[in-house]
């Protein structure tokens, strides 16, 4: 390196040092206790993949109207004036998921991630937030190992996980007259997770489970798989895909004649954004675990309109939940006067919720679960839709209570 | 017994269907020496294009099988007449990194029109259930695809061997200079025939939009497969596209059977198997080796 490069190199670096330095601390303009004088949200998803229409760009926009909201609220009582939203892509993948996390909370001063769909990767990200002591709330991901063995102080779950998926779909399901089951799951962390919940929850109502059906992820060939599960004549065919796969699947099935069998198709996690682009005609009678619906009441319908009019799409329950996790936090904030995340930690945990996403909420403190009422939906008949996106009726709220893992069965150890 | 015939029948139903699909892209390199990447990209064109036209102007799934893939072969007239054509005298990296972009471009392009979720198709009354033969039950669309694929790779197989323009366009790949030497345009055969794989990528997805989520990434994992059967039949050939087709087809559908999480990895495997017994595929060329 010659002595002008060495010379320059030099003076970036002292003067990107000298910047960092004045960013580092301070009281916030507000008066409170403020790290860089900012809050910072970080939504941490899938931006253009498999997951992107469910959650992405849009949980976005959610977290900014939660923003938009919490400024209009509080106007000049606010306790932190600058509120950034920053997102990132970690296109499901464990290994980027950890370092975006890492550059968020580092780089970007991220004081909370939100989102995270994969549980691979969610469980990645919980891992830097236990490690960096910020706040990780997971919306997107489904394994309940984020509020079991791998639960820790800094880390949140927020919206669903695969044992109140299985304790409503494969519970109800089976209650309603389908015992016999096979299982169709995509081998990863969710799939092999959702197996296991919603074997235990069909057992325990009375089913029986025959053949476990892993199969590659993503895969768009499900047709052999199919051949297998539907050969013991099941009474239903519990399949555990989401997104791209699980449209794949359900055309396979439609087309392999099954249903004219007797054989039932119950679906372990649907979004509403995949019933859109299949159509209700395909999913029509399909039974599934509902987070929040849009068009549940008055409420939700008036906050789905806003969330059209800034996306020009219905949102999922991933939204809402992301709209609520980020809202809650500054809430939270708001109410401390800081965003130091061991406060916040103590002011979310117990706190009962009641907002456009949680219904009889509770963040639980034990273990970290946010615990709310869930419903079981159903797919409407195409005769039945009155407008775009009324694609479902609510059959059964399942309480709070009753829809999540007791804290008996948590195996968490909050360290 | 039952069993295996039903998954050697399931098999060879998704066979003809790679079959078909890996077509076009032996065709376009037997011809132009062209790696064409955008392969993939051009079946998701075809199915999104059949979406499409069915939710804008009502075109149905039998119209969409002759409308579609003209559209797609003016398509691929286009990108041979502006892009491929100044590469072919170069290095064939050029043209490999140029599809290669293509792909990435079209995927995202139609992402940020439809997003991912895909797009809904209705499938055509008359090929819905399933028909039963002594107890081997297949899908009445899978029987389409696999007799229409069937006629599809007959008649271009037939017109590549028993026609003048066939002749003359394998002569042109053969021997170049000999062919232009007895006063035949060689030049005038690269367009038509670039458009022609295109076409017939275009058909493919139109026949996958009944039974595959129609999404921008539906070409992206597809195109590995297509790789794996090109070269497993010899590239460029055509009669080795077809039996490839076929042989990946049935490892699919019995490693979805007695081995599901490797059912992915078993099309490599008889990959890796072929190219070491014959490096230039069962089929394939030596100087393509």
């Amino acid at each position: 390196m010659s002595t002008k490069k060495l010379v320059a190199t030099a003076a970036v670096s002292a003067t990107a040092l000298i910047l960092s330095a004045c960013g580092g601390g301070g009281p916030s303009a507000g008066g409170g206790d403020f790290t860089d004088d900012k809050v910072v949200l970080a939504v941490l998803n899938d931006q253009s993949g498999v997951y992107k229409d469910l959650s992405g760009p849009n949980s976005v926009e959610a977290v900014k109207m939660a923003v938009a909201y919490y400024q209009e609220k509080y106007g000049d009582d606010a306790v932190v004036d600058d509120i950034e939203v920053v997102s990132a892509d970690h296109q499901n993948k464990p290994d980027i998921a950890n370092t975006k996390a890492q550059e968020l909370y580092d780089r970007e001063k991220a004081d909370i991630i939100l989102d995270v769909p994969t549980s691979s990767a969610a469980l990645a990200v919980a891992t830097q937030a236990k490690e960096k002591k910020k706040l990780f709330v997971d919306i997107g991901a489904g394994t309940t190992e984020l509020t079991n063995a791998q639960c820790n102080k800094y880390t949140f779950h927020w919206a669903y996980d695969t044992y109140q998926l299985a304790n409503t779909t494969g519970t109800a399901i089976t209650d309603a007259g389908d015992k016999n089951w096979e299982i169709i799951y995509p081998d990863y962390a969710f799939g092999q997770d959702m197996d296991k919940s919603f074997t235990e929850a069909i057992e325990k109502a009375g089913g029986t489970v025959g053949d476990h059906i892993a199969t590659p992820f993503p895969n768009d060939n499900f047709t052999t798989f199919l051949t297998k599960a539907a050969a013991d004549k099941p009474d239903v065919i519990g399949t555990m895909q989401a997104g791209g796969d699980l449209i794949n699947l359900v055309k396979q099935f439609n087309e392999g004649g099954y249903a004219q069998e007797g054989i039932d198709l119950a679906v372990g996690l649907m979004f509403i954004t995949d019933i859109h682009s299949l159509g209700v005609e395909a999913f029509q009678g399909v039974q599934f675990a509902e987070a929040w619906y849009w068009n549940f009441d008055d409420d939700n319908r008036a906050w789905a309109d806003k969330f059209m009019d800034r996306t020009g799409t219905r949102p999922s329950f991933a939204h809402a939940a992301n709209y609520s996790a980020a809202l809650q936090y500054l809430e939270a904030v708001q109410a401390e006067g800081t965003d130091d995340a061991d406060t916040i930690v103590g002011s979310l945990e117990g706190k009962k919720i009641n907002d456009v996403f949680l219904k009889n909420g509770e963040v639980r403190a034990e273990d970290h679960r946010v615990i709310h009422d869930v419903y079981l939906a159903q797919v409407k008949t195409p005769d039945e839709v009155s407008e775009d996106w009324d694609y479902e009726n609510i059959l059964a709220t399942i309480p709070a209570a009753d829809a999540f893992m007791p804290l008996d069965q948590s195996t968490c150890e909050m360290g | 017994m039952n069993e295996i015939l039903q998954y050697t029948v399931q098999g060879l139903a998704a066979g003809s269907f790679y079959a078909l699909a890996a077509l076009g892209l032996a065709v376009i390199f037997g011809v132009l020496g062209v790696v064409n990447f955008a392969h993939g990209a051009c079946y998701m064109l075809g199915a999104v294009t059949s979406a499409v036209l069915l939710d804008l102007v009502g075109l149905n799934f039998w119209l969409a099988l002759l409308v579609v893939p003209v559209l797609m072969f003016v398509f691929g007239v286009l990108l041979e007449r502006l892009l491929v054509r100044h590469l072919i005298a170069l290095d064939p990296l050029y043209n490999f990194l140029l599809t290669f972009g293509l792909s990435l471009l079209l995927v995202d392009l139609v992402k940020r029109r439809y997003g991912v979720s895909g797009l809904p198709y209705t499938r055509p009354e008359i090929l819905s259930g399933v028909i039963d033969v002594g107890g081997v039950r297949l899908p009445t669309y899978q029987v389409f695809v696999f007799l229409f694929s069937l006629l599809v790779c007959a008649l271009v197989w037939l017109v590549m061997t028993r026609t003048r323009v066939g002749m003359i366009v394998r002569a042109s790949t053969e021997k170049a200079d000999l062919t232009r030497a007895l006063g035949v345009d060689v030049n005038r055969w690269v367009t038509p025939v670039f458009g022609f794989g295109i076409a017939l990528a275009g058909l493919a997805g139109v026949l996958a939009a009944p039974f595959r989520a129609i999404t921008a990434d539906m070409g992206s994992s597809f195109i590995i497969i297509l790789f794996a059967v090109v070269v497993i039949g010899g590239l460029g050939s055509i009669v080795g596209a077809v039996v490839a087709g076929f042989l990946v087809g049935l490892v699919e559908a019995f490693g979805q059977a007695y081995a599901p999480t490797l059912s992915q990895i078993v099309i490599f495997v008889l990959m890796a198997v072929v190219i070491l017994i014959r490096p230039s595929g069962l089929f394939g060329r030596e100087e393509n080796a």
